[in-house]
């Protein structure tokens, strides 16, 4: 094996798995990867021991793809130190740019999370209202867990990251894009995002089919309504975040004739992609009437939800305050 | 217990819904005591469903793992028609099962050439660095290994086509789909299946050339190391066959017999989930047989899911081509029940020629063509069970919503955790067969893999796909807690 080759490492924190599926699928393309790259670590099973991380030269690693949001002590101890031994930290996947699916939790925390898992669901039969435990004592024998903080968080959160391949899962060809360019050194500066900056109405196909003026009066969910697979979403009164989604996905929900949830998160000149979308869909709201614009946001179904369904960690909102529920 | 005491770890393992951890404790005569398999991973999906509208659930579930994201997806949009109280179309249903199918195929294929394959082509004692799919190509051939590259790539475009991404589908909505097929698209994914259907066949063919006609493999895979006697669970079809996709679940206990079946509604008669302290996963059992701890055997409420379970719990194949195959593995195995935890691997091949069968069935009926795709649901939202096969097992969702179709309470029993008992218990009977009077043999590491690999717990194929075996570590421990023996293969 040659040392010249860029030494690669990939881990995973809080995620599903699906950004090592998306590496999979490069099917034929892996074996190029792999030919170019020297992998010495990989998400899943690699002998990941800390020590031999901490026994490894600063900066040693050409760059780490880490997928993933942060929830548990042992993934903020692992990124910390990959940080640290890594030339470049790419942030792979909406989990580890956003914070994504997982992200969800932020709605709630620690304790109201395990007491649904543990006590409250209804196949769970614990009389004893046993917990996991951080140190566990079984017969003598003591068995420890990760700690499991109240926050979800994204990438950027914890360490420092120098770029950002978006997506739930990132399609083949950023993931691609992303590889040449690391390997042939054309990096764009430092920060960016790794799909084009524009949001994904411009590149969506039944922008045409969108009216010349916007309007809608009144929101309806997808299940009720027959869905036109030619016309715009919002045009047909179905929630879309498209406005405030960047572009790069290849629009594979809306093929399948399904509105996009804003899985790449906002284009660089949005901080806040749930605020962004608010004001999209305020200016197409038809009517001026306070009472009116009251009466058609009513029927907007879990906005916070909906519009930050992949980033409410990394929004201005990062978490529902828990002294606010009751 | 005492100081004497040695702790083995092996960490990390292969995934299942995280990462996962084996610690092994030794007795005073360096026999094992006890095997724990940890898994240090929560996402607490069941709380965050709380407040989301029903019609996204299966757009939020399938995050709960990206190697199976369809099942998510399709138990979760069955959960909405019950919901709704709303059939899908007969086009739909198709559609849906289709779907299903192509993914139970395409999953079950990446199991066993990039998964529990090298364990077997290749050999259990081969090298390490031949036991990956390079090795497994190498056996086989290379115009075979493209073959597996093709069928996984033309199963994973129909699922694109019409669930709009096979990396977590979008397509599913109560009372139908969002996407038809046409015709064109008919004929095109037909001559797929029919391929799909050819791979199967060429999958079993390989598994009964390199593994039943070799002895020693035989006697592994029937070996007491890897037997456990346990009830099974699997969804049937009417006539009590397999069924991927819908019908009732069935229990069968130890001895064959059936012992519970009943529809996906009253799930929560039979099946209860037990907590430990040393775990984040929990683990389910027969709420009628009851949990008596991590044991084998007809008093204890522990049971089994995923292929071999399912055909041990049905009365047969739906398909004819797998079930000359049924019948085969079951005279060659010595009857049914099978307790032998490694022809899962087999059962698994069975299944997925059975769900190539289903492909075609479906895709030459022009019906599946038909516009009509959406039933819109006209009823008050409620509560609603969903039930599917995933390829690791039945998998259940469980909603609760106010009037306007808000999630008030969900439940989830995810399709590996039902096997996370029999998985501990697989692990430590293995390394008790590998492990004594403290020496532990240098093939552990493999065979401990080889217990739990037959689960197919959730991943892994990161490393599999690629050149190179799955490391592994055992790290013994003495009384100190200084290392003094490290087994590695990486």
């Amino acid at each position: 094996m040659s040392t010249a080759k860029p030494k690669v490492a990939f881990y995973w924190c809080s995620s599903c798995g699906g950004c090592e599926e998306s590496i999979v699928d490069l099917a034929e393309d892996i074996l190029k990867v792999v030919d170019a790259v020297d992998i010495v670590f990989w998400p899943v099973a690699l002998d990941f021991k800390k020590k031999d991380v901490e026994a490894m030269e600063d900066g040693s690693i050409a760059v780490s793809f880490i997928n993933g949001a942060v929830r548990l002590s042992e993934q903020e101890e692992m990124v910390k130190l990959l940080r640290k031994k890594s030339g470049l930290v790419v942030a792979h996947g909406s989990c580890s740019h956003l914070g994504g699916i997982p992200g969800l939790g932020n709605f709630w925390n620690k304790e109201t999370i395990f007491n649904r898992a543990y006590h409250t669901t209804p196949s769970t039969d614990n009389p004893d209202g046993t917990v996991p435990l951080e140190k566990a004592k079984v017969d003598g024998k003591e068995l420890t867990l990760p700690s499991f903080y109240d926050t979800v968080y994204a990438l950027d959160q914890v360490i420092d990251v120098d770029y950002y391949l978006p997506g739930c899962a990132p399609p083949r060809d950023l993931i691609l894009n992303a590889v040449q360019a690391i390997l042939e050194g054309k990096l764009p500066p430092k920060g960016a995002v790794l799909s084009p900056n524009k949001s994904l109405c411009e590149d969506c196909d039944r922008n045409e089919s969108k009216p010349e003026k916007l309007v809608i009066s009144e929101i309806k969910r997808p299940w009720e309504v027959e869905i036109d697979p030619e016309k715009c979403f919002l045009a047909q009164g179905i929630i879309c975040m498209g406005p405030a989604t960047r572009t790069g996905c290849g629009e594979r929900c809306i093929e399948a004739n399904m509105p996009c949830r804003g899985c790449f998160g906002p284009t660089d000149q949005v901080f806040d992609q749930g605020a962004k979308f608010l004001s999209a869909l305020a200016s197409i709201l038809d009517t001026d009437d306070e009472k009116e614009i009251e009466k058609i946001v009513d029927t907007i179904i879990d906005p916070a939800g909906t519009f930050y369904r992949f980033s409410l960690p990394h929004s201005i909102l990062r978490r529902r305050r828990m002294e606010a529920i009751k | 217990m005492t100081e004497n005491n040695k702790r083995i770890t092996i960490d990390p393992i292969t995934r299942l819904e995280g990462h996962g951890k084996i610690e092994i404790f030794l007795d005073d005569k360096g026999d094992v005591e006890k095997a724990y398999l940890q898994i240090p991973e929560l996402r607490g999906f069941e709380q965050f469903a709380v407040g989301r509208p029903a019609e996204e659930m299966p757009r939020i579930t399938p995050r709960i793992c990206g190697v199976c994201p369809t099942a998510h997806h399709m138990a979760s949009t069955k959960t909405l028609d019950d919901l709704f109280h709303v059939e899908p179309t007969p086009t739909a249903k198709m559609i849906r099962e289709l779907i299903y199918n192509t993914f139970q195929f395409e999953d079950h294929t990446l199991h066993f050439f990039f998964l529990g394959g090298p364990d077997f082509i290749v050999g259990p004692q081969a090298p390490a660095e031949e036991r990956n799919i390079l090795g497994v190509i190498g056996k086989v051939g290379l115009e075979a290994g493209g073959k597996v590259i093709r069928a996984r790539r033309e199963a994973r475009d129909i699922i694109n086509h019409l669930a709009g991404k096979v990396i977590h589908p979008v397509c599913g909505l109560p009372g139908g789909v969002s996407k038809g097929l046409d015709e064109e698209h008919r004929v095109q994914f037909l001559e797929s299946a029919k391929f799909t259907v050819e791979f199967a066949q060429f999958a079993l063919q390989a598994f009964d050339d390199i593994v039943l006609k070799n002895k020693e493999y035989v006697d592994v895979v029937v070996g007491d190391a890897y037997k456990m006697e346990t009830y099974y669970m699997g969804l049937v079809d009417k006539d009590n066959k397999v069924n991927f996709y819908d019908g009732d679940i069935r229990v069968v206990d130890p001895k064959g017999k059936e012992f519970a079946k009943f529809k996906p509604r009253e799930y929560l008669d039979h099946v209860s989930e037990h907590v430990e302290p040393w775990s984040y996963i929990k683990f389910p059992f027969l709420k009628k047989v009851g949990w008596k701890g991590f044991t084998e055997g007809k008093d204890s409420g522990v049971y089994r899911v995923a292929p071999l379970a399912r055909l041990n719990a049905s009365d047969g194949m739906a398909t004819p081509l797998a079930q000359e195959h049924y019948e085969k593995m079951y005279k060659t195995l010595g009857g049914k029940p099978s307790h032998h935890t490694l022809a899962f691997h087999w059962a698994r091949l069975i299944e997925a020629l059975q769900a190539t069968e289903k492909m075609v069935e479906l895709l030459e009926n022009k019906d599946i063509t038909d516009p009509n795709i959406r039933n819109i649901p006209t009823e008050t939202p409620d509560e609603g069970v969903g039930v599917v096969e995933a390829p690791r097992g039945t998998l259940f969702h469980h909603y609760k919503t106010d009037e306007k179709g808000i999630i008030t309470e969900a439940n989830l029993i995810v399709a590996t955790v039902n096997n996370a008992a029999a998985i501990t218990m697989s692990i430590e009977k293995a390394a008790k067969a590998f492990i004594k009077g403290g020496k532990v043999s240098e093939g552990l590491l493999n065979m401990a893999e080889m217990a739990f690999r037959p689960y197919d717990p959730c991943h892994a194929c990161g490393t599999h796909a690629l050149p190179g075996d799955m490391p592994l570590v055992i790290n013994i421990y003495d009384k100190d807690r200084e290392l003094v023996k490290q087994l590695k293969r990486d």
